[in-house]
C-alpha cells in the first residue's frame, strides 16, 4: 500500500470533513469524527455524481458513524461505504493513518467488504 | 341501463360515487346533466373562493370522472323540458336523452324579494362561483376609496357573504328582517352576542328592517331601508334564503311539497317509480333541508334503493356551525328549546365573550341541542352526544371549572355517535380505521374513511380520536433527542447552552445526524450564538450553510446578492454584470425580485463575494433557512392605483428581518393595493395596502402545497404593523417544527389563525413584550455573514476544493454553453455496487 500524505490532522474540522485529490485526480473526502476517529471515502455521490461528500453532515445512526450527502441526504457508513438507505449501493473506502499528526490516506480503494472497522 | 341525473351540484356527485361504489349496480350507466360550466365543487367553502380565486381550489376529488367509463357529464347544458311518458329527457340546446331511471338533484336557488330595483346591475346572488366572479368584478370596477356593500339576509349565508366582502376589501352592511341575526339557529342571548362580534369584524348590523327599494344613485347605488335608514353602497347582494329548484319537475306532473321541493316518500321516490329526488330540491315527506349533510344522505337512499335494498331516509342532522373567522358560532339539534319538556342550561360571560346553551331533556339527562357562540371548541363533541346520555351534569360540560370542562372529549361518546356527520361516519368507523387498518393521521383517516373531507368541523376531533387510540404522533426531533424542536429551543433559550456538543451530552444521545444538526446550528443561530461557520458549528450547517450559497447539482455555487424589495440602482446592476461576466456565471433573474448567479466554485466564492461587497451588496441568504425576500410591487410612487408606498415598506422589512434564522425559509410581499401585484397573500406574512394602512395576512405558501396567507388584522399603521410582524416572527421561531413553514405551521396549531390573534395581538400569554425584546436583539447585532467570512483568515481557509491541493479546480466539474451562457454538463453516475 502507497500511503499518500493528505494534511495535518488538526486541519481536519471535528465532527466534519475535506476534500482531496489523490494522484490520478482522483477526489476523496477525509472525515475526522468524535475527535479521534479519522475515515477516507470516494468524494463522489453515487446518488448525483457530484464530487461532495466531503460537505456532508457527519453523524451516527445506532452508533454507526455516516456522513450524510448533502445532495439527496442518503447516509454512508464511513466504515465500509455502505448506503444505509439503499444497501446495495456503496462507495469506496481508503484506509486513513496518522503520523506525528500528518494524515495519510492508503492510495489504492479498499474494497468495500475488507475495509477497516 | 342507464341513470340520468339532472344536476352536477355536491349531492349529485355523491349519488354518481354511491351508485360506482355499489357492487349491485354495476351495469348501470351514468349521465350526468349539468347546468353549470365546472366539475362539481365544494359549494359549502364557496366563500373560501375569495382567498384564492382559483376554482380549481374548489373542484371536487374525482368530480371531472376522468377515466370512469360508465359515467358520461355534459356541462354547460340544462335540461328544459322531461317527458316522462317516453322517459326522455330535453336540453336547452336541444338534445334528448333517454332514461330508465331520473334524478332531480337540481338543488335550490337564491330567493330575491322582488322590491323594486332588486335586478339593477349591481344586484347580485350568492350561490356559484360565477356569481362570487361577478361580484369580484363589480368590486374592483369601483371608484378609488373604500367600496361598500349591502347583504340583504342575515342568516349563515348572508353573514358568510359579508365576510367575504370585507375580504375583498368592501365596507359591508347586513340587513336583517328578524330582530336579530341568525334567527333561526340563534336565540336572543347568543345573538347580541354574535351582533357585537360581527360588529368588530367591521360589518355593520341592522336588524329589525327590511330592504324596501334599490335606486340607482349615480355610479353607485341607493338603498332604502323600512326604518327610514338610507345606504349608500356599490352593491347589493341578496342572501334573504333559498327556493328549491322544482320548476321542472312540477312542469311534468310531479308533485309538489307544500313549502315547495320535489315530493318524495323517505326513500326519496316521486309519485312516478323511475323518478327520484335528492339534496335541496327534494321534499322528502313534505321536508326541504338545506344542508348537504342531509343531501349525501339522501344520495345513499337512492343508491341502496336501485340496488334493490329498501332504504329510507334516517333523521337527519342540521346541525351548523358558522364557518366565519374569528366568530365561532355553532347550533345544533333542538336550539331553540321546542321539545316537551326540554330544558335550557346558558352559560354566558360577558367578559370572555362567550353564550353557551345545551338543551336537555326534562330530566336533564339527554341531550337534545344547543347554541355556542363566542367559543365552539366543545361543538365536535356535543354534536356527537346528541340525542344521547350525558357524561355529566350539563352546567359541568359548559362551565370552564378547575380542571376544565367535564367533557373529557370522545371518550365519553358512544361508538354510534356520528363524528363526521357531512359523511356520515361513526365513531367506531373511525377508532376501526384506526386500529384495524392502521390509520394513523388525520390525513390517513381521511382516505380510509371520507370524515373530514367535506366541512372540516370534524377535523379537531378526529386528532382527539388518534391521540384516544394511543397513536402518538411522535414530537421527537430524531433518535438523538426525545425534545420536539420547540422543546429544544425552549431549552437552549433556558440554560444558555451554546454549542451542540453540550446540548447533545445534557439532553441527547450518540453523535447526532443530519437531522438534528442542521436544526440545532437553526436555534442556536437564531437565539444569536455568533456566525454560523463559528468553532464547531460549521460541521452543523446544512450543505448549503457551509460555503453560505447553494449548492448545485454538479457541485458548484450560486450566488445571490440581498436586493431588498427587488430595487435597484442601474450601477448596481452593472456590478453584477461585470462580475458574472468576469467569473463566467451563468445569470438569471429570480422568482423572487433579485439575480442569481450560477456555476462558481467553491474557490471562486470568496472573490466573487469581495467584489460584491465591496460594491455595497450584502448576503442575500438564499442558502439558509431564514429571510429570503420581501416582493414589492412598485406602489404609489409610480403606479396610479397605489395608496400607500409598498416598495419603501418592503424595504425596510427586509432590511429589518434580513438574516433572521428560522425553522424553514420565510418569505414576505408588500402591495401597494388590493390588487395585489405583489403576491403578498402567497407569503409567510404578506401586507396589502388600504386607504387606511395596512392589512396584515399570514401563513401563506407557494410550493408544493399552496396556501392563501389569512388576514391577522386590518388597518394597522406602519408601527403597529411592524410590532406585530415581529412578534408573529419571533413566536414562529419558537413554537414551529423544524423545517416547517408557516403555513403548516399555522394550520396545525389549534385554533389556527384566532389563537394566533389572541397571542400575538392580544397578548393572551403575555409574551409579547419578550418577543419584541427578541426581535430587536435579532436587530441590533445583525451582521453580513460574508463580509464576516471575507474578515475572517480562519473562515476563508474552508474556501478551498481541496486540503492537499488548494486551488486546484474539481476534475469532475466541467461546463458547455447554451443560449451564450455557461451550464454544467451532465454528471455521469458512478455504478458501485456490492
Ligand atoms: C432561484 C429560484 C428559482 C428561479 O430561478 O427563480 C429558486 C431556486 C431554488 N428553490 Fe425555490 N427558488 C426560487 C423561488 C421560489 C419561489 C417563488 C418566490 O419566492 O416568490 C417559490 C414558491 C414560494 C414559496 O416558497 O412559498 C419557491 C419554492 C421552493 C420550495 C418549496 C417550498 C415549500 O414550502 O413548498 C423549495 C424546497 C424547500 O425549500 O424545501 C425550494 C427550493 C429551492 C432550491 C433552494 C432547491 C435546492 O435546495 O437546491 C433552489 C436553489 C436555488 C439556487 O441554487 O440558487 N423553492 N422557490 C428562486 C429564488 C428566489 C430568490 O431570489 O431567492
Ligand atoms: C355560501 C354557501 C355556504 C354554505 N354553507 C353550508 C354549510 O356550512 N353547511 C351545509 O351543510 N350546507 C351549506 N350550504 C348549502 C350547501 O351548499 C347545499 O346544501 C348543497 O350544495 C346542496 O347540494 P345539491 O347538489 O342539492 O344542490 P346544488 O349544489 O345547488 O346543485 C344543483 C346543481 O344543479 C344544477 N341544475 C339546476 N337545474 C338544472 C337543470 N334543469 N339542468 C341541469 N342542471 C341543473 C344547478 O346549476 C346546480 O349546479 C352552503 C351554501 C352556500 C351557497
Ligand atoms: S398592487 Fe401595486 S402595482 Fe399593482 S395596482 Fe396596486 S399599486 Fe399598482
Ligand atoms: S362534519 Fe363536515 S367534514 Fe366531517
Amino acid at each position: 500500500m502507497n500511503w499518500i500524505r493528505i494534511c495535518r490532522a488538526a486541519e481536519l474540522p471535528d465532527g466534519g470533513g475535506r476534500a482531496a485529490l489523490l494522484p490520478g485526480q482522483r477526489s476523496i473526502a477525509v472525515f475526522r469524527y468524535r475527535e479521534t476517529e479519522y475515515y477516507a471515502l470516494s468524494n463522489v455521490d453515487p446518488f448525483s455524481g457530484a464530487p461532495v461528500l466531503a460537505h456532508g453532515i457527519l453523524g451516527d445512526a445506532g452508533g454507526e458513524p455516516f456522513v450524510a450527502s448533502p445532495i439527496y441526504k442518503q447516509r454512508f457508513s464511513l466504515r465500509t461505504g455502505v448506503c444505509l438507505d439503499e444497501e446495495e449501493v456503496v462507495v469506496a473506502t481508503f484506509g486513513v493513518r496518522i503520523r506525528d499528526d500528518l494524515l495519510y490516506v492508503g492510495e489504492s480503494a479498499l474494497s468495500p467488504l475488507d475495509a477497516v472497522p | 341501463m342507464r341513470l340520468l341525473i339532472i344536476g352536477n351540484g355536491m349531492v349529485a356527485h355523491r349519488l354518481v360515487e354511491a351508485v360506482l361504489a355499489e357492487p349491485g349496480l354495476t351495469d348501470w350507466q351514468i349521465l350526468v346533466l349539468a347546468e353549470e360550466n365546472r366539475p362539481t365543487y365544494d359549494r359549502v367553502a364557496l366563500s373560501s373562493y375569495v382567498d384564492s380565486w382559483d376554482p380549481a381550489a374548489l373542484t371536487l376529488p374525482g368530480s371531472d370522472y376522468a377515466g370512469q367509463h360508465r359515467v358520461e357529464l355534459r356541462l354547460g347544458d340544462p335540461v328544459a323540458h322531461i317527458d316522462r311518458e317516453r322517459r326522455v329527457v330535453t336540453t336547452a340546446a336541444g338534445a334528448e336523452h333517454g332514461y330508465e331511471q331520473l334524478v332531480f338533484a337540481t338543488g335550490s336557488r337564491p330567493f330575491v324579494p322582488p322590491v323594486p330595483g332588486h335586478d339593477l346591475p349591481g344586484c347580485f346572488v350568492y350561490r356559484t362561483i360565477d356569481d362570487l366572479d361577478a361580484i369580484r368584478e363589480a368590486a374592483l370596477a369601483r371608484r378609488p376609496g373604500r367600496s361598500s356593500a349591502l347583504v340583504v339576509g342575515g342568516g349563515l349565508l348572508g353573514l358568510e357573504a359579508a365576510k367575504a366582502l370585507r375580504d375583498m376589501g368592501l365596507s359591508p352592511h347586513v340587513v336583517e328582517l328578524a330582530d336579530r341575526l341568525m334567527p333561526v339557529q340563534i336565540d336572543e342571548g347568543g345573538a347580541g352576542l354574535l351582533r357585537e362580534l360581527i360588529t368588530a369584524l367591521e360589518v355593520t348590523v341592522h336588524t329589525g328592517t327590511g330592504t324596501e327599494a334599490i335606486e340607482r344613485d349615480g355610479e353607485r347605488l341607493l338603498a332604502r331601508l323600512g326604518n327610514g335608514t338610507e345606504l349608500d353602497v356599490d352593491l347589493v347582494v341578496w342572501a334573504a334564503g333559498i327556493r328549491p329548484r322544482d320548476e321542472l319537475a312540477t312542469e311534468c306532473g310531479l308533485e309538489r311539497g307544500e313549502r315547495g321541493g320535489v315530493r318524495t316518500d323517505d326513500a326519496c321516490r316521486t309519485g312516478d317509480p323511475r323518478v327520484w329526488a335528492i339534496g335541496e330540491c327534494a321534499a322528502v315527506d313534505g321536508k326541504v333541508y338545506g344542508l348537504v349533510a342531509p343531501g349525501y344522505a339522501m344520495a345513499e337512499v337512492v343508491a341502496a334503493n336501485l340496488a334493490g335494498q329498501p332504504a329510507s331516509l334516517p333523521e337527519p342532522d342540521t346541525a351548523t356551525k358558522l364557518k366565519l373567522l374569528g366568530v365561532d358560532v355553532a347550533s345544533f339539534g333542538d336550539a331553540h328549546a321546542a321539545s316537551e319538556g326540554a330544558l335550557e342550561v346558558v352559560f354566558a360571560d360577558r367578559v370572555a365573550g362567550t353564550y353557551k346553551k345545551l338543551v336537555v331533556s326534562d330530566d336533564a339527562r339527554t341531550l337534545l341541542g344547543g347554541i355556542l357562540v363566542g367559543e365552539a371548541g366543545e361543538y365536535g363533541t356535543l354534536r356527537a352526544l346528541l340525542g344521547a346520555e350525558l357524561p355529566a351534569e350539563p352546567a359541568a360540560l359548559l362551565a370552564p371549572a378547575a380542571g376544565g370542562s367535564a367533557l373529557a372529549g370522545p371518550d365519553a361518546l358512544p361508538g354510534t355517535a356520528q363524528i363526521c356527520t357531512c359523511n356520515a361516519v361513526s365513531k367506531a368507523a373511525i377508532t376501526g380505521a384506526i386500529t384495524e387498518q392502521g390509520a394513523d393521521s388525520v390525513a390517513a383517516i381521511k382516505s380510509c374513511t371520507k370524515a373530514g373531507t367535506s366541512c372540516g368541523s370534524c377535523v379537531p376531533m378526529l386528532g382527539k380520536l388518534l391521540t384516544g387510540c394511543g397513536v402518538v404522533q411522535s414530537k421527537a426531533l430524531c433518535e438523538h433527542f426525545d425534545a420536539s424542536r420547540s422543546e429544544l429551543f425552549e431549552i437552549v433559550a433556558a440554560t444558555g447552552i451554546g454549542t451542540f456538543s453540550e446540548l447533545i451530552s445534557r439532553y441527547g444521545t450518540g453523535s447526532g445526524c443530519a437531522v438534528c444538526k442542521p436544526a440545532v446550528a437553526s436555534i442556536l443561530a437564531s437565539l444569536g450564538n455568533g456566525h454560523i461557520l463559528g468553532g464547531e458549528q460549521a460541521t452543523l450547517q446544512d450543505t448549503n450553510d457551509r460555503f453560505l450559497a447553494n449548492m448545485q447539482r454538479n457541485g458548484t455555487y450560486s450566488v445571490v446578492p440581498r436586493i431588498p424589495g427587488g430595487e435597484i440602482t442601474p450601477e448596481k446592476l452593472i456590478v453584477l454584470g461585470e462580475i458574472a461576466r468576469d467569473f463566467g456565471l451563468y445569470t438569471k433573474i429570480t422568482g423572487g425580485q433579485r439575480i442569481d448567479m450560477f456555476g462558481a466554485t467553491v474557490e471562486d466564492l470568496p472573490l466573487i463575494w469581495h467584489r460584491l461587497v465591496e460594491s455595497g451588496f450584502e448576503s442575500g441568504h438564499a442558502y439558509g433557512k431564514a429571510l429570503r425576500t420581501v416582493k414589492s410591487c412598485v406602489g404609489q410612487t409610480w403606479c396610479r392605483y397605489g395608496v400607500q408606498d409598498s416598495v419603501a415598506l418592503a424595504i425596510e422589512l427586509e432590511l429589518r428581518y434580513r438574516g433572521l434564522r428560522s425553522p424553514h425559509k420565510l418569505k414576505a410581499g408588500v402591495s401597494g393595493c388590493a390588487r395585489e401585484c405583489a403576491e403578498a397573500r402567497s407569503k409567510d406574512f404578506g401586507i396589502i395596502a388600504t386607504e387606511n394602512g395596512w392589512n396584515l395576512y399570514v401563513g401563506g405558501n407557494g410550493g408544493a402545497n399552496p396556501r392563501h396567507a389569512e388576514l391577522l388584522v386590518s388597518d394597522v399603521d406602519r408601527a403597529e404593523l411592524i410590532r406585530i410582524i415581529d412578534r408573529y416572527l419571533m413566536f414562529y421561531i419558537r413554537t414551529a417544527d423544524r423545517l416547517q413553514r408557516t403555513a403548516a405551521w399555522i394550520e396545525e396549531t389549534e385554533g389556527g389563525v384566532e389563537h394566533l390573534r389572541e397571542v400575538i395581538v392580544r397578548d393572551s400569554l403575555g409574551i409579547c413584550a419578550d418577543l419584541e425584546e427578541a426581535m430587536a436583539g435579532h436587530i441590533e447585532h445583525y451582521r453580513c455573514e460574508w463580509r464576516e467570512v471575507l474578515e475572517d483568515p480562519e473562515k476563508l481557509g474552508r474556501f478551498v476544493s481541496f486540503v492537499n491541493a488548494p486551488g486546484t479546480p474539481e476534475p469532475g466539474i466541467s461546463f458547455r454553453t447554451e443560449r451564450e451562457q455557461r451550464v454544467p454538463v451532465a454528471l455521469g453516475i458512478p455504478v458501485v455496487a456490492r
